[in-house]
């Protein structure tokens, strides 16, 4: 459903940069995640705006302030999409050196 | 700065094409969930001020608490203690905010999960677990079969 809008906000480094801020400390203000960027508060907030409606960020206000939290559900879906036919063998892999090594530690 | 430097909490959001109902269902009956939990299921009779329990199979409670609120099919407050691994025992409580909306076909359900400390260890464990619940359960919902079993 919002694949392409995740892969497109993702595409651009200062929305990544937003995200590595956010996956840092979660729960920032526009103020906040504006200090020390190289960016105005303007195009912040239309950044985080994109990374809104790719569902890749969520926010709830706090007073007079709204607070900015890394969304990670999509990633994740991303991820198993491709990612957890491979985990699956993997976690097999390691309950089996699991059972060997208790068995070997019994004897 | 309005960020509150005593609290740790994430809010995770995903979006579910089915009906608030159905969801309501799928997040509250014990059966169902034990689909989409990795394992652990839950025990409680879902009443405010009544206690919530979530276990394994083999019976030990790994987390438990409070039923604040039980609003359906919109909202679902927890009061949250982790019961097993003693750092994340010692921390006390935390708050679980479950919240459902329509919107167009889907449903968008936020889980908000809130200690009153910096840097808790007990959010940042239940954060690695949620993401994967809830894609669990969106798969579920949507096409009837999980992605990850374990």
């Amino acid at each position: 459903m919002q694949d392409d809008a995740v892969f497109k906000a993702l595409a651009d480094p200062s929305r990544r940069q937003l995200l590595d801020r956010l996956h840092e400390k979660n729960g920032q203000t526009l103020g906040e995640l504006c200090e020390g960027l190289d960016m105005t508060r303007q195009a912040v907030a239309k950044h985080l705006a994109i990374l809104k409606a790719a569902n890749l960020l969520s926010w709830k206000r706090q007073g007079r302030e709204r607070l900015h939290f890394i969304n990670p559900v999509p990633i994740n879906e991303i991820a198993e999409r491709w990612i957890s036919k491979f985990e699956q063998p993997r976690l097999s892999a390691l309950s089996k050196l699991k059972k060997r090594l208790e068995k070997q530690d019994g004897n | 700065m309005a960020t509150k430097n005593d609290e740790s909490t994430f809010v995770y959001v995903t979006f579910i094409r089915t009906s608030p109902e159905r969801l309501w269902s799928a997040l509250t009956d014990p059966d169902f969930m034990k689909q989409y939990w990795f394992g652990v299921h839950f025990r409680t009779d879902w009443k405010p001020g009544a206690r919530w329990e979530m276990l394994y199979s083999d019976g030990r409670v790994t987390d438990a608490g409070e039923i604040i609120e039980f609003d359906p099919p919109k909202r679902i407050v927890l009061k949250w203690h982790h019961e097993l691994r003693p750092e994340l025992k010692a921390e006390g409580f935390a708050y679980c905010t479950i919240e459902l909306e329509p919107v167009s076909d889907a449903v968008k359900l936020t889980i908000t999960h809130t200690m009153n400390r910096a840097e808790s260890k007990l959010i940042q464990a239940v954060s690695g677990g949620w993401p994967r619940i809830l894609s669990n359960l969106k798969s579920l919902l949507e096409t009837g079969q999980i992605v990850l079993k374990q």
